[in-house]
C-alpha cells in the first residue's frame, strides 16, 4: 500500500490525494499516473509506503494542538496599530 | 456510478450498543457532538462500531459497483461505431475503474483489506447495484447509461460529497468531478443519433430508453417509508438527502432531457403536477428490483463469473509483479 501525493503544478506543494496497491515503487509511480493524474491533474507525483508515515494520535488531537490556541500574539492581526501604519 | 440505497436496509442495531464503559460513553457523546457540529470523522478517530459496519459496507458496496459497472460498457468497446466514441467509451470505463480504486481506499482505511472486499465480492457475500445486472443489447444502450444511469449516479452522489466520513466525502468529491463527463458523452452520443441519424436509429435509441429507464429510478433505492434505517444514515451524516426526494429530482430533469433529445420514458403517468410543481411517475415494480438485488436479473450470474474470471486469469500477473518486486529488492540490496 502506497500513498499519494501530487503536485497540480509548478511552485505548488505536493498535496496527498489518495492511496493504492502496488508491488514496487516504479509500478507505484506509474499506478499514481494512471489513477490520479488522468485530467492534467498533476506535474508530478510522490508516492510513499503508508507503512513508512509517522503520524500523530488522533486522539491526542486537543492535547497536542490547541496549545496553541491562546497564544494569539503570534498572529499579525493581534497587533492594533494607528491607521496611518496598519498596513506595513 | 452508485451503489444503491439499499445498504441502509440492514439494521445494524442502530445507534445504541451496549455502551461498556464510561470512557465509551464519553467517547460516544465526542462522536455525537462532533456529528451535530457537522464535524468530518476521520479514518483513525473514535467511531461507533456501527458506523464503521455501515460505512464499510456501503463503501466496499460502492466501490464493487464502479467495477462491476466497467462489465456492461466495456461489452462495446471493440464495436464502438467511431474512433472517437471508442476512446470516450475507453476513457470512461477507465474512470469507472479508478472509482473503484479510490472507493477501496477509502473502505480500506476502515480497517477492511481488499482481498476480504473482493472475497465478499466474488462469494456473491457483498451486493453491487443493481442496475449493472440488465445487459447492454445496442450502442444506444452505451448512450442511455450515460445520459440516464450516471444521471441517476450523479444525482445520488452529490450529497456523499458532504459524507461524516471524510475519506468517503473526499474520493466522492473526485468521482463526481469527473461524472459528469460521463453523462454529458452519453446524452451526446444519443443527440447524435436522434438528430443526424436514420429512423432506425432513433427506434434503436427509444428502444434502449424505454429499458433503462425504470431500472434508474430504482438506483435511488426503496420508497423512503420501506427504509427503516435511513433515519439513522441521516443521523450520523452518512446520509444526506432521502431516496424518493433524490428519485423526483432525477425525475424533473430527465424528463427535460428527454424534450430536448426527443424521446418518450415509457411511463403512462408521467405527467406535470402543477399543485407540488414535481413531474409524477407511476408504480415502480419493486418486486423486480428485490429480484435484481436478491441475484435473479438477467445478468447477475454471468457479471459476477466475469469477475472472478478476471481475477483468477490476473493471479499470475499479481505474483509475477510481487516476485520481481523481490528480485529487484534482492539485487538492490546485494
Amino acid at each position: 500500500m502506497w500513498e499519494v501525493f501530487v503536485r497540480t503544478k509548478a511552485g505548488l506543494d505536493h498535496k496527498h490525494c489518495g492511496s493504492l496497491h502496488a508491488a514496487d515503487p516504479k509500478m507505484a509511480v506509474q499506478m499514481a499516473r494512471d489513477v490520479y493524474t488522468r485530467r492534467q491533474e498533476g506535474s508530478s507525483v510522490w508516492v510513499v509506503r503508508s507503512d513508512q508515515i509517522v503520524a500523530s494520535d488522533p486522539n491526542d488531537k486537543d492535547m497536542y494542538f490547541d496549545p496553541a490556541e491562546d497564544k494569539v500574539y503570534r498572529h499579525p492581526t493581534f497587533y492594533k496599530l494607528p491607521d496611518s501604519v496598519d498596513h506595513m | 456510478m452508485y451503489t444503491q440505497a439499499m445498504d441502509t436496509m440492514r439494521d445494524e442495531g442502530g445507534d445504541k450498543p451496549a455502551l461498556r464503559t464510561a470512557e465509551e460513553a464519553q467517547l460516544q457523546q465526542r462522536f455525537d457532538n462532533r456529528i451535530d457540529a457537522g464535524d468530518f470523522i476521520e479514518a483513525k478517530d473514535w467511531m461507533p462500531e456501527n458506523y464503521r459496519k455501515t460505512l464499510l459496507r456501503q463503501i466496499s458496496q460502492h466501490a464493487h459497483s464502479e467495477i462491476v459497472g466497467m462489465l456492461p460498457e466495456g461489452n462495446w468497446i471493440t464495436r464502438a461505431p467511431t474512433l472517437k466514441r471508442k476512446a470516450i467509451l475507453l476513457a470512461k470505463v477507465q474512470d469507472e475503474g479508478g472509482h473503484g480504486l479510490y472507493l477501496y481506499a477509502a473502505a480500506e482505511t476502515l480497517g477492511s483489506s481488499r482481498d476480504q472486499m473482493l472475497d465478499a465480492l466474488h462469494t456473491g457475500k457483498a451486493k453491487y447495484s443493481s442496475i449493472f445486472n440488465y445487459p447492454t443489447l445496442t450502442w444506444a444502450d452505451v448512450g442511455a447509461i450515460g445520459w440516464l444511469v450516471d444521471g441517476a449516479a450523479i444525482m445520488n452522489q452529490v450529497p456523499i460529497c458532504r459524507c461524516s466520513f471524510a475519506p468517503y466525502a473526499r474520493a466522492m468529491v473526485r468521482i463526481c468531478r469527473e461524472e459528469s463527463f460521463h453523462q454529458r458523452q452519453g446524452f451526446d452520443s444519443l443527440l447524435v443519433m436522434m438528430k443526424q441519424g436514420t429512423d432506425a436509429q432513433r427506434a434503436m435509441v427509444q428502444e434502449a430508453v424505454n429499458r433503462w429507464w425504470w431500472p434508474c429510478l430504482m438506483m435511488f433505492g426503496p420508497p423512503d417509508d420501506q427504509s427503516p434505517n435511513s433515519a439513522q444514515g441521516m443521523r450520523w451524516g452518512i446520509k444526506r438527502v432521502s431516496n424518493d426526494t433524490l428519485r423526483q429530482k432525477f425525475v424533473d430533469a430527465a424528463v427535460q432531457q428527454a424534450e430536448v433529445l426527443g424521446v418518450t420514458f415509457p411511463d403512462p403517468d408521467l405527467r406535470w403536477n402543477e399543485a407540488n410543481q414535481h413531474w409524477d411517475y407511476g408504480t415502480i415494480d419493486w418486486s423486480e428490483f428485490w429480484r435484481v438485488v436478491g441475484g435473479d436479473g438477467p445478468c447477475n450470474r454471468e457479471r459476477l463469473a466475469d469477475r472472478v474470471k478476471a481475477w483468477e486469469d490476473g493471479e499470475w500477473v499479481r505474483e509475477a509483479a510481487l516476485a520481481h518486486a523481490r528480485k529487484s529488492e534482492l539485487k538492490e540490496a546485494a
